[in-house]
């Protein structure tokens, strides 16, 4: 690290005060940290970071047009980590919790974690939401826009399901300017609620993304996310999914489309803490131009965690001769009644099926357009929301 | 090596044994004081009557080497190692090279008996013929403590042209070859333990192989550590030019000891243009007792390059000695069209640990591989495959397939599957699968229904678990492996 770059990295740093060191986050991790090994934070580095300003009323106006965001039964916006509570509408049957700013936050899971570490030290106001046992609290859209030049927003949001409750959030990221954006989630699904996360992270070209999710399932509960990763300079999602009651099960899907020179990661543990649990996961990459992809995605089984279920599958397309894909999908197992199976595969479009699409007088740029569709909405189709499938897809290339 | 003359009787006595190899042979020796300096380094190659650049060429290592650092990024526990408590050189006595056999030490003769090493040709020939006709005979290079002590069928090989020899008289006899290749593959200065490898090596094999000659037997080395205190460090060298063909097969045993012994080998592997080298190895360090005291810390670096277009690389291994693995045979593919393959039976039971499997570097456009990884765990042990399969910019239309299969036997063990999959070329093809699963109890029910012991029945299946890459030994080794694999697992079950 170069002198002026270390200095920035301390003013931004700084800005946390005691709790930063505390935590310490002093240090960026280089690469020769094996969890950001593929993908290097120095661009972080350099920047000197600062608090962002209120957005007015007519640029967050401005921010969320291109976010066409669906009707829902309850709204939340957020601009520059500031809530705007013209846009606030809940169901009355979710409560609202206020954070206590001093209390501290703790969570296991996310021990060690770098992204947790940057928000835990710069915590900021969030969404905290409640569904009582027993309902179903419907769908709620979450957004979140940036504006400006090297500011930094760390929302600290926390979702609690009660006994057989359920939710639907449609969490949606953008903005313009290079700024971080790096909201933690914390979700708790007690015995048999289900939640569903979908997230689409579209930030700005310039911008860097640092998200995570801890989510705990206990007894029957189900934490059930997708991730639309296609913005930002360098973004991750980062989620740690632990199953820690008897048949609980959790699936973290994804797709990344990425261009340009960027780079978009998908980072996931799924822990299986109890037995008879099931996690599914399956991760699309579609990587043109210069850019990168990565994937790290582990299953760690403990020693209890008898008739686990797991299975992964992770794939990439290269449309590109200078895009490139790191994929590290791994499994730590320490129970021997288990099932758990993971696949990757890489490649570029499938020529025969292109001929075919050709033969068929679908022009070459067409047909390719078709079939990278194609990959991508299997994956989509898995979320089992028609109108969400709708909403995500509309971000596709070539769609009308 | 070779179960040329293994009849049943001695099938059924190592099945009913823990480790048959641990006795310890009565040789006087020649040590080294413990310790690790420039000194020493010196000492070693003068011994050696090594030229000037070999020495240099140690010393080299040795100083990098000082300013290592050990890497402890794999899934393995053990306690730090002080390299100052062990002797770097230890040889039989009665020296240098024997020039035959009635030289060489009878209780070392007596040793590689026990083991089943034939070292009398005409022995081993008489086997054969009396037995099947198909089955070549195969030359062995037997090392013990890294000193090689004896190299049979050498004139056969001459006529044929190919040189295969301890590796420190590779050094004086070849230096122009040695010069040319040591090093080349790994670097001195590659990592910690070839580092180490390369200041204190005191044996091991070469292998040379001419342009367009196929090798017209089995090469086999055989590695025994005995003496106390300790480590083996030997270094294997096989160049095969164009057109040459060669199968490579490496053994090894230990005595059983309370204290932690190191082994940190190095191999290098050249084949040049449409060459072929199979190299096979069944590594049956002494893993430890029952508690997990003793064994040997097998740190191994061995690497191939396939140098010319069409070249061929293949590794074939079958792990289920040592207290700690560390080991990635990996292919560089290079040449246009060059074939990687790995093929591996990983087997760890109780406190064993293992963290093992290959890297496949595609440089070349149209080059291929293959890694099909077998890992089974058992007891408290741990036991991890660790893979990279990296596509370069270059690697028009290479191909990858990987496939890692574990199978878990007890609730106390641990298997774990690390790959890494990089691909810079989007014409390049990689695919991955691996499952973790136990043996199910219909497969265990229905060879019970038929008769067979609880015990009898792992067996079976976990033979058929490792099939696919048994059947790339070598026929003897194969017999070996099935062998322990089952005497690996014994006490596993029930």
């Amino acid at each position: 690290m170069s002198e002026t770059t270390q200095q920035a990295w301390t003013a931004f740093t700084e800005r946390a005060g005691t709790r930063a060191a505390l935590l310490g986050t002093q240090e960026l991790p280089t690469r020769r940290v094996e969890a950001w090994h593929y993908t290097s934070l120095q661009p972080l580095n350099g920047v000197a970071w600062r608090t962002p300003e209120r957005l007015s009323s007519a640029r967050l106006t401005a921010l969320l047009k291109p976010l066409a965001l669906p009707e829902a039964d309850g709204c939340v916006v957020f601009g520059n980590g500031y809530e705007d509570t013209d846009y606030t509408k809940l169901p009355a049957s979710i409560m609202r919790e206020k954070l206590d700013d001093q209390a501290s936050f703790e969570d296991e899971a996310l021990k060690d974690r770098f992204s947790a570490q940057l928000n835990g030290a710069l915590r900021q106001d969030g969404l905290h939401l409640r569904v009582p046992a027993g309902v179903d609290g419907g769908l709620v859209v979450l957004a979140s826009v940036c504006d400006g030049q090297d500011v930094s927003v760390h929302l600290h949001h926390s979702i609690v399901l009660e006994e057989g409750a359920s939710l639907t959030l449609l969490d949606v990221q953008g903005g313009e300017g290079r700024y971080l954006a790096n909201p933690l989630f914390d979700v708790h699904c007690a015995k048999g609620a289900h939640f569903r996360h979908v997230k689409r992270q579209t930030e700005s070209k310039e911008a860097f993304h640092l998200g995570i999710v801890s989510a705990h399932s206990e007894e029957h509960g189900n934490y059930n996310s997708f991730t639309l990763n296609q913005g930002g300079a360098l973004a991750r999602h980062e989620v740690v999914s632990t199953l820690q009651g008897p048949h609980a099960n959790s699936t973290v899907n994804a797709v990344q489309l990425v261009g340009g020179a960027r780079l978009n990661d998908l980072t996931s543990l799924i822990h299986h803490a109890a037995p008879d649990c099931t996690s599914r996961q399956t991760v699309r990459s579609v990587l043109s131009d210069a850019a990168q992809g990565v994937f790290q995605g582990k299953i760690l089984v403990d020693q209890i965690a008898q008739k686990t279920d797991g299975y992964q599958m992770n794939q990439a397309l290269l449309l590109s001769e200078k895009a490139q894909i790191n994929s590290k999908p791994e499994l730590e197992i320490y129970a021997d009644d288990v099932k758990c199976s993971h696949g990757a595969t890489v490649g570029a479009l499938d020529e025969e099926q292109l001929f075919y699409l050709r033969s068929r007088g679908i022009p070459e740029e067409k047909a390719r357009t078709l079939l990278i569709n194609a990959f991508l909405r299997e994956a989509v189709e898995m979320l089992d929301d028609e109108g969400l499938q709708a909403y995500l897809l509309r971000s596709f290339p070539g769609h009308e | 090596m070779p179960a040329v003359s293994e009849t049943r009787e001695t099938v059924e006595k190592l099945a009913n044994s823990g480790y048959e190899w641990g006795f310890e042979t009565d040789v006087e020796m020649d040590i080294a004081p413990k310790g690790l300096n420039e000194d020493i380094v010196r000492l070693i190659s003068a011994r050696k009557e090594e030229p000037e650049w070999m020495l240099q060429w140690r010393l080299k290592a040795f100083r990098s080497w000082e300013k290592m650092e050990e890497p402890r990024w794999s899934k393995v526990n053990y306690p730090d190692i002080d390299y100052q408590d062990a002797h770097y050189f230890a040889q039989p006595k009665k020296k240098p090279g024997p020039k035959s056999l009635d030289e060489v030490d009878p209780e070392l003769l007596r040793t590689y008996e026990k083991l089943g090493i034939p070292l009398h040709e005409q022995e081993l020939l008489a086997g054969v013929e009396g037995a099947d006709e198909a089955r070549a005979p195969v030359a062995v290079d037997a090392v013990f403590d890294s000193v090689s002590v004896a190299t049979t069928f050498r004139k056969k090989l001459a006529e044929a042209g190919v040189i295969f020899c301890p590796i420190s008289e590779a050094i004086r006899e070849h230096p122009e070859l040695v010069q040319r290749y040591l090093g080349t593959v790994v670097p001195q200065n590659d990592n910690f333990f070839t580092a180490l490898n390369s200041a204190v090596f005191t044996d091991g094999s070469f292998v040379y192989v001419p342009k367009g000659v196929r090798c017209p037997m089995e090469l086999s080395t055989y590695f025994r550590i005995n003496a106390r205190n300790t480590g083996q460090f030997e270094r294997t060298l096989i160049i095969a030019e164009d057109r040459a063909t060669v199968s490579y097969l490496e053994g090894c045993t230990a005595p059983q000891r309370d204290e932690n012994q190191l082994h940190a080998a190095v191999v290098e592997l050249v084949a040049m243009e449409d060459a072929s080298i199979k190299y096979s190895t069944v590594q049956n360090w002494y893993p430890g007792d029952d508690e997990g005291k003793g064994g040997i810390y097998n740190f191994v670096t061995k690497r191939g390059i396939c140098k010319g277009d069409r070249a061929r690389i293949s590794w074939t291994q079958v792990e289920t000695g040592s207290a700690i693995t560390w080991k990635y045979p990996s292919c560089i593919l290079a040449g246009k069209g060059s074939v990687g393959e790995f093929y591996s039976v990983a087997v760890t039971n109780r406190h064993q640990q293992a963290d093992t499997g290959t890297k496949m570097i595609h440089l070349a456009p149209d080059t291929r591989s293959t890694i099909v990884a077998k890992t089974i765990s058992a007891g408290q042990s741990d036991s991890t495959y660790r893979g990279l399969v990296r596509m370069q910019p270059k690697a028009r239309n290479g191909r990858n397939f990987t496939q890692c299969d574990s199978l878990l036997i007890g609730d106390q063990c641990g298997a774990h599957t690390v790959p890494y999959i990089e691909s810079r070329n989007m014409t390049a093809r990689v695919e991955h699968e691996a499952t973790t699963s136990k043996i199910s109890e219909d497969q265990l029910f229905y060879c019970r229904s038929r008769g067979f012991s609880e015990e009898e029945a792992v067996g079976l299946i976990v033979n058929g678990f490792c099939r696919e890459v048994l059947k790339e030994l070598p026929m003897e080794f194969a017999v070996e492996a099935q062998k322990l694999l089952q005497i690996s697992l014994e006490g596993s079950v029930g």
